[in-house]
């Protein structure tokens, strides 16, 4: 029986060029290259959080009040914004819709009412999310409402149903797990500010790590029916290091349930 | 050299199947729900880096009882028996509902195919799910856990009708909670789909009704701290052998389980058996409220995935209308009595 490693000269260097190609870096930003999993794939496992404003309003905006009941705590944040190349580009026949969303959010945002938020914005809530990663299923669970993305790595095919957290399908590029989503409904928001969208919404998300303890994070919407052209937002993720990180419950539809149906209770009789 | 090398290690890798495959045995539950148990030989499949896989899509639905019915003292039906019994489940779930009824206005649970004989179900000799004490019941209350039941009770009829307020009406019908999660884990009403997925320190229970997600991790790290409580508990899971064991601790006070107190401990073992099934197994510790700690056996099944997004609260109209009905319907009565005094 042969032994497994040939001796000769040309085998060595066949070799050496494989385990060279294996180690340089690929395109990864800044040139980081993620640990692997079992299956050969940048390892995305983990507990992560956006730290940005973006969940307030996806635009650049300066600090604003909010309901006044809630003073500072409820006050708007400043921002930088995290949409790439100016203003979020809404056909003409719909960028009304965008000013009644903002004039009522305090009462028409569907987070009030812990709904489901959506892609990409429940990427950036103010709560952290896991990674679960295999090599068929990529499971992004979401600590705010409990909310779960299955991203399936095997083509799944179109949509079987419009959902809140839409239907997607994975594939790697190199270092970048790239996202592709559609089959969402019309209901969700990008953002407290009442940045809004169509049942036609196909999303495009790039995850990418660039060093141990963040990912880039991307994603480019495209929404025909509201949308003049593609746009994108980006922003950084960040690995929670606690050393007991874990997701808690955000169970909020209780915490809603006054808000929704306290005006249907039984009043006392007279 | 390289023929003993290569030899030794095919020694070696034999020898190391035929321990994994005794443990796998080893590790069968005896009292096994099948009583003629297939003597194929099944490879445990393993994850990438490792662990038993357990990963697929599962049903626990089953037309067996938790507790062992009143007229039955055997452990376990003939296959006749058991046959019967599916057969009568699947004609009282099939009985058409009556036009203008309320089941009818509800919904025809074969319409929808959220009946149990339409989809993959585990088919059971035993009579009951419960496999200790051996007489398939819940054991006796403490004095603490009666009163307990009695005093929820008497601040439930404080509460008014279910009618009368959100907060009177069930855990389900709000989109808090169902069965399903639990744990322990039994079947909701329809749809009982789970999926299981693992990676490197975690099993992570994908939940279909409300998409509840239990993550358990493996690291041996402590739960909760005990003031902190959650709907689900805070879970913590290890292998033993071939065996996931998940002790779970922190529950609130918000779901019963069959009259536990927020102290109760739950164990669970899920062991994988065959292609097609795990024998899932919990133990419910609650000295609070039970004389003794009990436990129930129930097959889970492979079924067909995908789970679908089940947005349970988005899309939870019947609340609000049933609210509303209420007091549409006072309000009309409040009229036709106002009316009839005035005359």
């Amino acid at each position: 029986m042969r032994m497994w490693v040939m001796c000769s000269t040309r085998a060595t260097l066949a070799v050496a060029a494989v385990l060279f190609l294996a180690v340089t870096p690929a395109a990864g930003q800044a040139g980081y290259r993620a640990p692997r999993t079992a299956d050969g794939k940048p390892n995305l496992n983990g507990i992560w959080q956006a730290f940005n404003d973006a969940n307030w309003d996806i635009e650049g905006h300066a600090a604003q009040a909010g309901p006044p009941a809630l003073g500072a705590i409820g006050a708007i944040p400043p921002g930088l914004g995290v949409v790439e190349g100016g203003p979020i580009p809404y056909l003409p026949a719909v960028a009304a819709k965008k000013k009644e969303n903002f004039d009522k959010r305090w009462t028409a945002d569907p987070e009030l009412k812990c709904y489901l938020p959506g892609v990409p914005r429940g990427t950036y809530m103010p709560h952290p999310f896991q990674i679960l990663q295999t090599p068929k299923y990529i499971m992004i669970v979401l600590q705010y409402a409990g909310a779960v993305r299955t991203i399936y790595m095997d083509d799944p095919g179109p949509a079987p149903a419009d959902s809140w957290m839409g239907w997607s399908a994975g594939r790697w590029e190199g270092e970048t797990l790239v996202v592709d989503s559609t089959g969402f409904n019309d209901q969700t928001w990008f953002d407290r500010a009442g940045n809004f969208h169509s049942d036609a919404l196909h999303v495009v998300e790039r995850f990418t790590a660039t060093s141990p303890h963040h990912l880039t994070y991307e994603a480019t919407i495209e929404d025909p029916k509201v949308f003049s052209r593609p746009w994108k937002i980006s922003m950084p993720l960040y690995r929670r290091l606690e050393q007991n990180a874990q997701l808690m419950e955000f169970k909020c539809v209780e915490f809603v349930e006054e808000l929704m149906y306290g005006h249907l209770r039984k009043q006392p009789s007279k | 050299m390289s023929h003993r090398y290569f030899a030794s290690v095919s020694v070696l890798a034999v020898l190391i199947a035929v321990v994994l495959f005794a443990l796998v045995l080893a590790q069968a539950p005896s009292g096994d729900a099948k009583a003629d148990a297939p003597a194929k030989t099944w490879n445990m499949p393993r994850t990438p880096d490792g662990q038993p896989d357990l990963q697929g899509f599962w049903t626990n639905a089953t037309y067996t009882p938790l507790e062992r019915p009143k007229d039955v003292t055997k452990e376990f039906y003939t296959k006749e028996e058991a046959a019967e019994i599916e057969k009568r489940g699947a004609e009282r779930e099939s009985a058409q509902t009556v036009p203008g009824t309320i089941p009818d206005v509800h919904y025809d649970f074969t319409q929808f195919g959220l009946d149990r004989h339409q989809g993959t179900y585990a088919s059971n000799l035993r009579t009951s799910l419960i496999v200790d004490p051996p007489d398939g019941k819940i054991p006796p209350m403490t004095v603490e856990g009666q009163t307990r039941v009695a005093e929820r009770a008497e601040a439930r009829k404080r509460r008014g009708g279910p009618n009368d307020a959100v907060q009177n009406m069930p855990l389900g019908a709000r989109c808090l909670i169902m069965e399903g999660p639990g744990p322990p884990m039994l079947a909701p009403a329809y749809n009982s789909n789970y999926q299981i997925v693992q990676a490197p320190g975690y099993v992570m229970i994908l939940v279909e009704m409300i998409h509840d997600v239990r993550m358990i991790p493996l690291d041996g790290s402590p739960h909760l701290p005990p003031h902190i409580r959650q709907w689900m508990g805070s879970s913590r899971g290890r292998w033993e052998g071939e065996t996931l064991v998940v002790e779970t601790t922190n529950f609130t006070d918000k779901n019963p389980f069959r009259g536990s107190s927020e102290t109760m401990r739950v164990i669970e073992r899920f062991t994988r058996v065959d292609e097609d099934t795990i024998v899932y197994k919990f133990t419910i510790e609650d000295p609070s409220t039970w004389t003794r700690p009990w436990s129930a056996e129930v097959p889970m099944k492979q079924t067909v995935g995908p789970l679908f997004e089940h947005a349970c609260h988005e899309g939870n109209y019947g609340l609000a209308n049933t609210l509303a009905g209420a007091r549409a319907e006072e309000k009309r009565a409040a009229e036709e009595t106002a009316k009839k005094e005035s005359r």
